[in-house]
């Protein structure tokens, strides 16, 4: 039998477990995105305010985006707390990967303000507040989803490698093909990983240019 | 339109030997020994080279920056002293480029100040109808329209109506019509000149452009390198022998004395 038949028909006989394994993966990915966010954009707006931890911050983010994949989560496993093996390290992980284009759009977004707006809404009684809320941060917005979405597609892709330290998901086909010698199997983890990347860009994509009314 | 305390304070400014200084590699004077009365219901513009320190002292006014020395009155109190958001929604400011919020539309931005002193809806709602009429743009074409959507001159003028939109007794314009095309631009300083004497307020207007300060001013303050270097009527002012006036009245290509 040709290759992709052999592929075909294993997609056919293990589809319950490649959507479980999707799931898992979505779940991962989802999961680490929202603890991003979390972290990223608040602290893009910390430090807009404060250049002295600018470049500290946008430093740190870079360093971990550095690093290898596959050697991150190696270093984290014998770290108690956060390390182990399982979703968590590999959650934690995906946390730093996404981290730095979230932060970076968010400071980019956040200072990339035409200065006669910001100038004009101070001169007009705007307290700190009300200039980042209702000024900066809507203008900011199209820029920190544009952020958000690189963030998610690296994500999608990193966690295939978060089988590794037994964190299940897509990847765990694709090691075991690696190891035996099977392309069925490692399509198997790799199409469904590409089709959510294409599938989440696309989403995101439409939210970032529906944000852009202006 | 605005409750005023039987006791209103006038609507002045003052400088009293103002200086200004930043410190940068050296200690750098940006306005230097200013005293300079602004009377209520007045309009004051401030002439000067790019540079020679105008917008410096228009955000002296509202606090966007604090003196290094000397004080700054503003109704009769200091800047130092007023809270600075307080103070700034009491003073309508207009720049160059409009700086209007590009995510609101005409309506939003008009309604911006009353929306955060927390008028009532209806009552900002027919305000900016009102304000937009000013400025002559029809509030049903233009209201719902973003700042994209439209022309320079069309943006300046909404620019002009945000101002307003409040009832400040003092407007502060950093060459509001700089940046458009002549023809537009002399459309809006008559406008503007008519508007403003019927409007009765404290206005300080920066320009670099001697006809414009001619047209609009009741006295004009000429600026050179941060230093107040004349001080005159319209009238008298293309008749005083400095070298900086001179400058200025030759670059209008009339003859030193003739109708502007």
């Amino acid at each position: 039998m040709s290759p992709p038949m052999t592929t075909w028909s294993f997609f056919a006989d293990h589809r319950a477990e490649i959507l479980s394994a999707m799931l898992d993966h979505l779940m991962l990915v989802v999961v680490a995105m929202i603890i991003a966010i979390l972290i990223g954009v608040p602290l893009g707006m910390f430090i807009v305010q404060r250049p002295a931890l600018r470049t500290l911050a946008l430093g740190i983010a870079s360093i971990f985006q550095t690093i290898p994949s596959l050697a991150l989560f190696g270093f984290l496993i014998p770290i108690p707390f956060i390390g182990g093996i399982g979703k968590r390290t590999a959650i934690v992980a995906l946390v730093f990967y996404a981290l730095l284009p979230i932060l970076r759009n968010t400071y980019v977004g956040l200072t990339g303000i035409d200065p006669a707006v910001l100038e004009s809404a101070e001169a007009m009684g705007m307290t700190r507040a009300q200039i980042l809320f209702r000024v900066r941060l809507p203008l900011a917005l199209a820029v920190i989803l544009a952020g958000i979405r690189t963030a998610t597609i690296i994500t999608i892709g990193v966690a295939t490698i978060a089988a590794a330290i037994g964190a299940g998901g897509l990847g765990t086909f694709i090691f075991r093909g690696v190891a035996l010698v099977s392309d069925a199997l490692i399509l198997a983890g790799a199409i469904p990983a590409a089709l959510l990347a294409l599938l989440a860009d696309f989403l995101l994509g439409l939210l970032e240019r529906r944000l852009k009314v202006f | 339109m605005n409750t005023k305390t039987p006791l209103a304070p006038k609507n002045t400014i003052e400088f009293r030997g103002v200086s200004f200084h930043i410190n940068d590699i050296l200690t750098r004077a940006i306005v230097c020994g200013i005293s300079l009365e602004i009377p209520q219901g007045k309009t004051l513009v401030l002439l000067g080279r790019s540079g020679s320190g105008k917008t410096t002292l228009l955000k002296l006014m509202n606090g966007m920056l604090l003196p290094t020395k000397g004080e700054i009155f503003v109704q009769d109190r200091s800047t130092a002293a007023w809270d600075p958001i307080r103070l700034r929604r009491g003073i309508g400011y207009v720049i160059q480029d409009a700086g209007l919020f590009p995510h609101f539309t005409v309506a939003e931005n008009v309604g911006l100040v009353p929306s955060l002193e927390r008028w009532e809806a209806s009552r900002t709602a027919a305000r900016v109808d009102e304000m937009l009429q000013l400025v002559g743009l029809d509030p049903r074409e233009f209201s719902h329209r973003r700042p994209r959507e439209l022309s320079g001159g069309q943006r300046q003028r909404v620019g002009v109506a945000r101002a307003l939109a409040a009832d400040p007794p003092i407007l502060l314009m950093d060459e509001p019509f700089g940046a458009l095309d002549p023809v537009t631009r002399a459309e809006l300083q008559r406008e503007f000149s008519a508007l403003a004497r019927r409007l009765g307020k404290t206005i300080v207007f920066v320009t670099h452009d001697l006809r414009e300060a001619l047209l609009l001013a009741s006295r004009i303050v000429l600026l050179e390198a941060g230093r107040i270097v004349a001080s005159a009527t319209p009238q008298e002012f293309l008749r005083l022998d400095h070298t900086e006036v001179r400058a200025f009245t030759s670059s209008l290509a009339i003859t030193p004395g003739a109708p502007a």
